[in-house]
């Protein structure tokens, strides 16, 4: 498994597409706590799927003022179906031109597989990352190590 | 990361021997049909271990993919209220097809129950809380999907056919055996 950034990093700034015509920056989000999910792929099983299960654990995560973006090497459009299928209400980014180049910022990125982890951050107001965990990949990792860590940042 | 964070309690809905040996506990969706598939295989393992298990059915309804998911959920607290909850269980997974709200105030009217009494239930939100906290106390424990399953408090990984799931509840008694308790 890759060795992800750890907890005490700078999280490292990104710019991308999470609409065709619209890009996401990191650093926009300063002062709220982000939550960055990699996940390897869009339209993996429905009921087993982590986007879902987070869209659904969304307003808690909103009670910590928490941004999730999910974050794959999926292109824009592919994101855009997927989100409209399950109803998603958190953007996508799409670490797809130059191919990983994000995930790989963040040691996250699968060479051999040509797909990002399953990696889980939590970024403080200050754009430091302040938990990580890498899931092994057929592993949906659930949502109770960002609950704790949202918990642990401090007030 | 993975341990039932709420221990099974009165409030919860159980089947079987409260002093059995091993407790399976169900994070599940009633429409949801990977739940559906898991429901005759959870009746064969309850009628195969028999007194030694003690089953519990926690909601956990992803409203986002499954519209009558909350529903459905709020529908069995509501039979359960008055009674009949594993008959409701049972009449959800088995019809998960028919989901509509005719069909769920059809359901409640066969088990002899009130279909006004649940117009209003659903209406005033009564039993809303009761699913909430179950899905949150899930979320704090690892449930990352639907049907996920504890079996003596740890989250059991992997497929729930019979095989599977049956070795690993053999397992769980066999510790408790270990134990000593």
């Amino acid at each position: 498994m890759a060795n992800i950034l750890p907890a005490g990093t700078a999280a490292p700034d990104f710019s991308l597409h999470v609409t065709p015509d619209q890009k996401l920056s990191l650093s926009e989000l300063r002062g709220k706590p982000v939550i960055l999910a990699f996940y390897p792929a869009d339209w993996s099983p429905v009921c087993g799927d982590q986007m879902a299960l987070y869209n659904e654990v969304l307003p808690e995560f909103h009670k910590y003022g928490a941004e999730l973006i999910g974050v794959s090497v999926d292109g824009v459009w592919c994101h855009a179906a997927f989100a409209k299928d399950r109803h998603l209400h958190f953007p996508l980014a799409a670490d797809f031109e130059p191919k990983g180049q994000v995930a790989k910022a963040y040691g996250a990125y699968r060479e051999e597989d040509g797909v990002t982890e399953r990696a889980l951050f939590v970024i403080d107001r200050n754009g430091t990352i302040a938990w990580s965990y890498c899931s092994p990949i057929a592993v949906n990792p659930g949502a109770d190590g960002i609950l704790e860590a949202l918990e642990n940042l401090p007030k | 990361m993975t341990t039932l964070s709420i221990a099974v309690s009165a409030k919860d809905h159980m089947q079987g021997d409260h002093s059995a040996e091993c407790t399976l506990v169900e994070y599940g969706d009633y429409q949801c049909p990977s739940c559906g598939r898991a429901y005759p295989i959870v009746k064969r393992v309850q009628k195969h271990f028999g007194k030694r298990l003690l089953f519990v059915f926690r909601n956990f309804p992803l409203s986002q993919l499954h519209p009558w998911a909350e529903t459905a959920a709020e529908t069995a607290e509501f039979a359960g209220a008055n009674g009949k909850y594993w008959e409701m269980h049972d009449a959800l997974f088995e019809n998960q097809e028919r989901f509509s709200e005719t069909f769920f105030s059809e359901l409640v009217g066969e088990l002899g129950l009130s279909a006004s009494g649940l117009e209003t239930a659903l209406e005033r939100e009564t039993y809303r809380a009761h699913v909430k906290a179950d899905f949150s106390g899930g979320v704090r424990s690892g449930v990352n999907g639907t049907p996920t399953f504890f079996i003596n408090g740890q989250r059991h990984n992997g497929p729930y056919d019979f095989e599977f799931l049956s070795q690993a509840i053999e397992r769980g008694l066999g510790a408790h055996v270990l134990n000593g308790e």
